[in-house]
């Protein structure tokens, strides 16, 4: 049988606020455990929360950035439920009434094509702290640096298909978070958490079958693996006549698999109801329109933008938006060089395949965008060739100095003094008297291919830093 | 000395005729003397109050003093108190000493108010009687056969015995008012959001309100003036500016309507409860009120209403309390689960329990719409009926108690009987209102309260009015046999 896959995911988003959704206390990654939670953050009696505005601001841009209803009168909710990270006994979160309502946004797939993924809804809520179980000889330890930290979870339709769609799903959720700079988005650091619900039906069926969630994977490649994993589980338990358990699962990258969480078989009752400490938060309709102003080019209009305005490809347009750092760096370079092709060029293929293979972000890129542009704009005033380049940005890359510098230290400057140029024609000329006997017996069409191997022995004897153009010119004189 | 007015001892403080140090060595003398036969206090630092009243005189040498330097207080042991123990009554939070003050504890602090001890209360404040205290019942100065009410039942009985000036309390249904009745002092319990709840062990977050319980209502509107406000830690705290609370006292009552609620009069009022509550009302008529009766037509809901929203936010409030990170842990947890069970079985006590239960099932999967979303709407309800009263008057007065004080034990086996203790002080919860029990006379021997309910805000009405009958009759200066009477009112 033909079986079509259905995903649906929940994606827990950090946002990028100075301190807690509750409390004052920092949101920092990586502290000592337990130095960044204060009373409130440990659940002490008699501490109560006062919400984090920034946390709501963000929150909202997200909604603006995918078009969605914005909630003017949201409430949180006390989740129920006991375990030794949670401090209170309760996560403050918002079930009935969340902040931001049904939205959606595009992806772009690997074959040019493109897709809308519903947003169903995204809510504000606070973040558990962790429980350690290794170090503690048989016991646990809490850290709770992380209880309080602000969590927009966003949660999608059931509209995608595939683990690529899925993947790309999140790269687009995370240029648009980042672009917004509500969120690092990083999820190495848990910035970024998944939880992937997965069923598969009938190709042509329209009821949704049983499906498995999977929880908090974290990066792009234990998403596209963990539903690979997890399609295979539930085809050949389907195949093989059986029913798929509603049931909660983990990946584990380790084995490349996912098992059940057999701890919450049993249905879990939060008793939701809404949180006394807290009064409903109350959005004035203006100043959500001074937000929407304030919303800066998102990724999509971007991309549309470049295509237009600098003529690229979708693909170099959607390579070079992909972060704002990186559309910022190729806008510096393009507007300063005055070639944006040239700019688009030297950006995706030497820029990134250096940043790639050293395992660097833009923001951290040895080479600035005015370093660039000074290279480029020595190609283009003939100063150096394209292959020269090449070399010169690698100097760069290992610091240097400007390109100026590299061609002017290791001597890189092109030769068009003509004296000098001829002297190297002749010279080649006299040394290779076959190759020129051979030259001026073909016709035009073979001449083109001949002259080739003139131009690269004069380049060869000038350490590749003849002008191409003017040897070419002197050839075309000198071989009659 | 251990029955003067607040006025009257910041005069003494300012004039040198006692120092804070005197004046607290006094009731700390007296509390050692004396609570064995009340147990109104959980806690005592002597060292610390001296400490604190040798500061405060100090200050007083100054002339940088306010209306509270120097003075004496007891605090509910629901009041987080930094570096002494905050118990709320309850073997939980035995071994809890809080690394933080309430805010009202900072701000009485701050006013340089001598802290005296931490007063005795039901567990978590859940009961009327102080019975459910792991500490012990609280006994009434009147009668010590009697309880002294709840859940406030220790600051009541505090200063109702002369062991402290003034006390602070708080009331989620009933827990400042009730005790002030059956004590016979005056207790006010303020528009929910007027005093900050931060660093008060949280009951029903949307009940809680602290609150002072004097022997005057002069003395609650010098206690007010410290305590009220807004506290920006505490995003249910209202913005509401902060009158002098002691500036109109004296304005008369001529023209003020009072509403009687036909339902507050009814089945359950003790008899000689009513002749004593009909003689007050006859003399506020006096002092230039005019009396009509009203109706609160979803009277009967509140109870039930009630029984269900305290105990569901109670639930999750409780949840806390799992033996991690603070107070009691059972010993040798086998798994996470048996910490969890041993530590709430051992922590809370029944009363604690049985709200626990009540609440989680009524905000079950399944029961919520049934029961929570039901109270809520019950709630609004009453509310409205509240709102609608105030378009034809400016107070509404009735009893506080549908009885005076009862035996101790009398009703712990009926906790059905115990809540209707609560008849008709609930309803100013619910309704988010500000309240007030008075001494009103005496019935068989014990004192009966007179309640007074405002709208929103309107706490100067209630102190006003209380303030002016208290001009005129001496029912707040009645004090239990054996404890000395007379003095400054």
């Amino acid at each position: 049988m033909q079986w079509e896959t259905v995903i649906g995911l929940e994606v827990h988003l950090q946002l990028a606020t100075q301190s807690k959704i509750f409390s004052g206390a920092a949101t920092q990654f990586g502290a000592e455990p337990n130095t960044q939670a204060c009373a409130v953050d440990l659940g002490m009696p008699g501490m109560l929360p006062v919400l984090n505005e920034e946390a709501v601001r963000c929150a909202v841009l997200f909604g603006l950035g995918i078009g969605a209803e914005i909630g003017l009168r949201s409430v949180f909710d006390r989740k129920n439920y006991f375990y030794p990270d949670l401090p209170k006994g309760y996560q403050v979160s918002q079930f009935e009434a969340p902040i931001v309502g049904k939205g959606e946004f595009e992806i772009t797939l690997s074959d040019g094509s493109s897709k809308r993924i519903g947003i169903t809804r995204a809510h504000l809520e606070e973040d558990a702290g962790k429980s350690l179980h290794e170090d503690f000889h048989g016991m646990s330890g809490i850290d709770l640096n992380r209880a309080g930290t602000p969590l927009l979870e966003i949660v999608s339709e059931p509209d995608i298909r595939s683990a690529e769609e899925a993947v790309a799903y999140l790269k687009t959720l995370h240029s648009l978070v980042t672009y917004l700079d509500i969120s690092d988005g990083d999820m190495s650091q848990g910035s970024m958490r998944c939880d992937i619900n997965i069923s598969l039906r009938p190709v042509g069926q329209e009821e949704f079958g049983t499906r498995a969630e999977i929880k908090n994977v974290n990066s792009f490649r234990f998403v596209e693996k963990a539903i690979h994993h997890e399609v295979e589980r539930q085809m050949d338990i389907l195949e093989d006549g059986g029913s798929v358990v509603q049931e909660t699962r983990l990946y584990d990258a380790d084995r490349d698999e996912t098992r059940s969480m057999r701890s919450k078989e049993v249905a879990n009752d939060y008793r939701y109801f809404p949180e006394p400490d807290l009064l409903p938060v109350v959005l004035d309709e203006a100043w959500v329109q001074s937000l929407r102003e304030t919303l800066p080019e998102l990724p999509v209009e971007k991309r549309q933008r470049f295509e237009s305005q600098y003529g690229l490809s979708t693909y170099d347009a959607s390579v070079l938006t992909d972060s704002r750092a990186l559309a910022d760096y190729f806008e510096t370079v393009a507007a300063d060089c005055g070639d944006a092709k040239i700019a688009a060029n030297w950006v995706q293929v030497e820029l990134l395949g250096q940043l790639n293979k050293s395992e660097l972000d833009i923001a951290n890129s040895p080479v600035s965008a005015e370093q660039l542009s000074g290279l480029i704009k020595r190609i283009l005033d003939d100063s150096i060739s394209g292959k020269i380049g090449k070399q010169v940005f690698e100097a760069m890359w290992n610091g240097e100095g400007d390109a100026d510098q590299v061609i002017e230290a290791r001597g890189l400057k092109q030769v068009s003094d003509t004296g000098a140029l001829e002297a190297m024609v002749d010279q080649v000329i006299a040394d290779n008297p076959d190759q020129v006997a051979q030259y001026l017996a073909a016709d035009d069409g073979k001449r083109k291919k001949l002259v080739g191997f003139f131009v690269g022995q004069i380049m060869k004897a000038s350490k590749g830093q003849a002008n191409p153009r003017m040897v070419n010119e002197l050839l075309a004189r000198k071989l009659v | 000395m251990h029955d003067y007015s607040l006025d009257r001892l910041a005069q003494g403080l300012r004039e040198g005729e006692f120092s804070s140090v005197e004046l607290t060595r006094s009731y700390l003398d007296r509390i050692s003397a004396l609570d064995g036969q009340y147990n109104a206090f959980i806690t005592v630092d002597e060292e610390a109050a001296l400490a604190a009243a040798a500061e405060a005189d100090q200050r007083l040498a100054t002339g940088d003093a306010t209306a509270l330097t120097g003075i004496p207080i007891a605090h509910k042991d629901i009041f987080c108190t930094r570096s002494l123990r905050t118990s709320c009554g309850s073997r939980m939070l035995d071994n809890f000493v809080p690394p933080y003050d309430a805010t009202l504890i900072q701000k009485l602090n701050q006013a340089g108010a001598v802290i005296l001890g931490k007063t005795n209360m039901d567990e978590f404040a859940m009961g009327s009687s102080n019975e459910n205290s792991y500490y012990g019942p609280v006994r009434n100065p009147w009668n010590t056969e009697t309880v002294p009410g709840g859940s406030s039942g220790g600051s009541a009985a505090a200063v109702a015995a002369g062991l402290a000036p003034v006390a602070t309390g708080t009331d989620t249904g009933g827990s400042i008012r009730q005790p002030a009745a059956f004590c016979g002092i005056t207790g006010l319990k303020p528009t929910y959001g007027r005093v900050s709840r931060l660093g008060m062990v949280a009951y029903a977050s949307s009940l809680d309100q602290a609150g002072p319980m004097a022997r005057s209502a002069k003395d609650c509107a010098v206690m007010m003036n410290t305590i009220a406000g807004h506290d920006p830690a505490d995003s249910t705290s209202a913005q509401e500016v902060v009158p002098d609370y002691c500036a109109n006292l004296e304005q008369p009552l001529e023209g003020l309507r009072i509403g009687l609620p036909r339902e507050y009069f009814g089945e359950g009022l003790q008899g000689d409860v009513a002749q004593v509550i009909d003689a007050a009302l006859k003399e506020l008529e006096k002092l230039g009120a005019k009396l009509q009766e009203v109706s609160l037509p979803h009277s009967a809901l509140t109870i039930p209403a009630y029984y269900i929203i305290a105990p569901a936010e109670a639930s999750t409030n409780l949840s806390r309390f799992d033996g991690v990170r603070y107070g009691h842990r059972c010993e040798d947890p086998a798994d996470l689960h048996d910490l969890y069970t041993r530590t709430r079985e051992e922590g809370f006590g029944a009363e604690v329990k049985r709200r626990i239960l009540v609440g989680t099932y009524a905000l079950s999967a399944g029961y919520y719409d049934a029961y929570y979303k039901k109270a809520q709407q019950a709630r609004r309800l009453i509310r409205q009926d509240f709102l609608d009263c105030f378009e034809q008057v400016d107070l509404i007065a009735g009893p506080t108690t549908p009885g005076t004080a009862f035996a101790l034990g009398a009703k712990t086996a009926d906790p059905v009987a115990m809540y209707l203790e609560d008849v008709y002080t609930l309803a100013a919860n619910l309704a988010g209102l500000p309240g007030l029990s008075m001494p009103a006379g005496l019935a068989d021997g014990m004192p009966v309260g007179l309640q007074l309910l405002a709208p929103h805000f309107a706490e100067q009405r209630l102190l006003q009015t209380a303030h002016l009958f208290q001009q005129t009759t001496d029912w707040h200066q009645h004090r239990p046999a054996g404890i000395k009477a007379g003095g400054q009112s």
